[in-house]
């Protein structure tokens, strides 16, 4: 383990029954990256993704995330990590102001700061006329961009995004991420899986996962030249169907 | 929602209240008289004169009588044989015989017993008489006859609503609360948002205690309506200390809730909650005293109603509020109910996991 990495695994596995969903992975994220994390469906991404936020326990291997432990001191990690789920994780049935709160309030900020915050993700999403609509009002982009900004309220040292941009358009998705390299700006370390292939290029390294193991890692660059490729799309289908180019 | 949680309660007990009722009244009597003498007459208006018979018809056709009880509009037939009177009068010795539709055996039993009744009146009547009569001739005395004499405590008309509202009220907050909490925790994972709470770092005790505080006043609150109802609308009068009765509806709720927090973390889907938690509500109802006496199951069941929380708050709240009884007679129960309440809690947070 380097010292400038916030996350790390080692050979981390995790079995269910006699599946293997994550195969002896090993991996380091450091600091400040915006590391994707790619993969077909039911390549294991979700599960790796939660071992590191606390929410799965390993069946075996190391795994750490801001230097602590993942199997004993998840709760410290859960202070310093922000998630956003693959499923839509505000409570619809009240406002953007009121989940901003609520969420704000667990982390343990005070009144003062989280009536600041309300304020500032108001305004950068453009949610002002809004801010006492419930959340179930809201267009599902919209939707996205408050989840993550919610996510990251508490400031934390690294967010994992499961897939944040599912199920929204072109636009929206662009907007997304210009809302994850203003987080990387302010040196929030991300962690993001997609199985959006032009994604990847947004990333400063991704890894290539496959049935459960990581196949391939290092910046697209890197990734394109190794296989003689134009485009991530194609390092995909090369990796994960077993496609000749 | 909330109209329900505040409406469900106000219907529930005006309507079971009356529907909820052991007293049988208008039973359906028919006659077959075959001796058509004074006393068989005296005999039928006996019945006729009570509430509790209403006499359908009669005749000398055993056949039609049984017609009646297999046609339903008769509960029982009462059989007057020939030579009644003159039985009775000469040897003192008469018969009469019943038939009764004993298919609610309950109702069969009270049926026996207030026909059993007016059948002791009359004789009693007809004992006296003849006595007086013979009083001369029969050199010793017959014994005098015990009369017993019944008053009813603490519910002096012996009216069921008396007895039932103040169970149907331990009813009311055990659907409220139970129902509310199984179907809460369990609704998060159906919407996802369980996923983003886990991944926090709030404990789990902060967590179960925020699940469970609005469902408690909620609870309590809808406790106090039926309070209101069973005065205002029943007048009902509370013969003990409200405050037990509070604090003993406080602690019951929490341990229901707690049942029904951990069938919430326990299951994936409302429907599965919602089902186990029903299945559990109905055993616990009707091991409860609610309908049937404890006194009356078999020990094993009455054994099995020590670990149903239903049980001691229907025990207290008919104690508090019909015969006025304080702290101390009801201590125990206090202390059981608490011991559920800890119990129940602790397997519920014990059981919810942040992590699996």
């Amino acid at each position: 383990m380097t010292s400038d990495a916030v996350i790390s695994s080692e050979n981390l596995t995790k079995k269910f029954g006699s599946f293997t969903a994550v195969d002896h992975i090993t991996f380091e994220v450091k600091k400040g990256e915006i590391f994707g994390f790619l993969g077909a469906n039911g390549a294991g991404k979700t599960t790796a993704m939660k071992m590191f936020c606390g929410l799965l326990r390993p069946t075996s291997g190391k795994g750490f995330v801001a230097g602590l432990d993942i199997y004993k001191e998840s709760e410290k990690i859960k202070k310093r990590i922000g998630y956003m789920s693959q499923r839509f994780s505000l409570y619809e049935d009240l406002t953007v102001n009121e989940n901003i709160q609520f969420y704000a309030g667990i982390y343990g900020l005070d009144r003062k700061t989280i009536r600041k915050k309300q304020h500032e993700l108001s305004d950068k999403l453009q949610l002002t006329a809004y801010q006492n609509k419930l959340i179930s009002s809201l267009p599902l982009g919209w939707k996205q961009k408050l989840a993550f900004s919610v996510a990251i309220v508490h400031e934390p040292d690294i967010v994992f995004l499961d897939e944040p941009t599912g199920g929204v358009d072109p636009v929206t998705r662009r907007q997304f991420w210009d809302l994850i390299y203003e987080a990387a700006d302010a040196g929030v370390t991300v962690f993001v899986t997609t199985h959006y292939m032009d994604e990847a290029e947004y990333c400063d390294r991704i890894s290539m996962m496959v049935d459960g193991r990581i196949e391939a890692i290092g910046s697209t660059d890197h990734l394109k030249a190794k296989y003689k490729v134009n485009s991530m799309n194609d390092v995909f289908l090369i990796l994960a169907r077993n496609v000749e180019i | 929602m909330l109209p329900i949680i505040f409406v469900m309660p106000i219907v529930q007990l005006l309507i079971l209240s009356n529907a909820a009722t052991f007293e049988i009244k208008n039973l359906k009597i028919y006659f077959n008289d075959f001796d058509k003498s004074t006393y068989s007459n005296r005999l039928k208006s006996k019945f006729y004169q009570t509430d509790y018979f209403q006499i359908t018809g009669e005749s000398t056709s055993r056949k039609m009588a049984e017609a009646q009880l297999s046609r339903n509009t008769a509960d029982i037939i009462c059989e007057i044989p020939q030579d009644f009177e003159k039985n009775a009068v000469k040897y003192g010795l008469s018969k009469v015989f019943f038939k009764i539709n004993a298919i609610d055996g309950m109702k069969a039993g009270l049926t026996v017993n207030y026909a059993q009744n007016i059948l002791e009146g009359f004789i009693s009547e007809i004992n006296n008489e003849l006595s007086y009569k013979l009083s001369s001739a029969i050199a010793s005395p017959r014994p005098k006859s015990i009369r017993v004499n019944y008053s009813n405590w603490y519910n002096e008309r012996l009216d069921y609503k008396t007895f039932m509202v103040p169970a149907l009220l331990v009813l009311l907050v055990t659907l409220i609360g139970g129902f509310l909490s199984s179907l809460n925790i369990v609704r998060e994972k159906e919407m996802g948002t369980i996923e983003q709470i886990n991944v926090t770092p709030i404990k789990k005790y902060q967590f179960i205690i925020g699940k469970l505080l609005p469902f408690w006043i909620l609870a309590l609150f809808v406790f106090t309506i039926g309070l209101l109802c069973t005065r205002y609308i029943f007048f009902i009068p509370l013969a003990g200390s409200l405050l037990v009765l509070y604090a003993f509806a406080a602690i019951f709720v929490l341990a229901i809730m707690g049942i029904g927090l951990f069938l919430s973390s326990v299951t994936d889907t409302q429907q599965q909650a919602m089902f186990v938690f029903w299945f559990i509500v109905v055993i616990f109802i009707l091991m409860s005293g609610l309908f049937t006496a404890i006194e009356n199951m078999p020990v094993w069941a009455q054994n099995l109603t020590r670990i149903n929380p239903l049980r001691y708050f229907m025990e207290v709240i008919r104690m508090v509020i019909l015969k006025g009884s304080g702290f101390n007679e009801v201590k125990v129960h206090f202390l059981i109910i608490t011991g559920f309440a800890i119990a129940t809690n602790s397997i519920a947070v014990w059981r919810y996991r942040k992590k699996s």
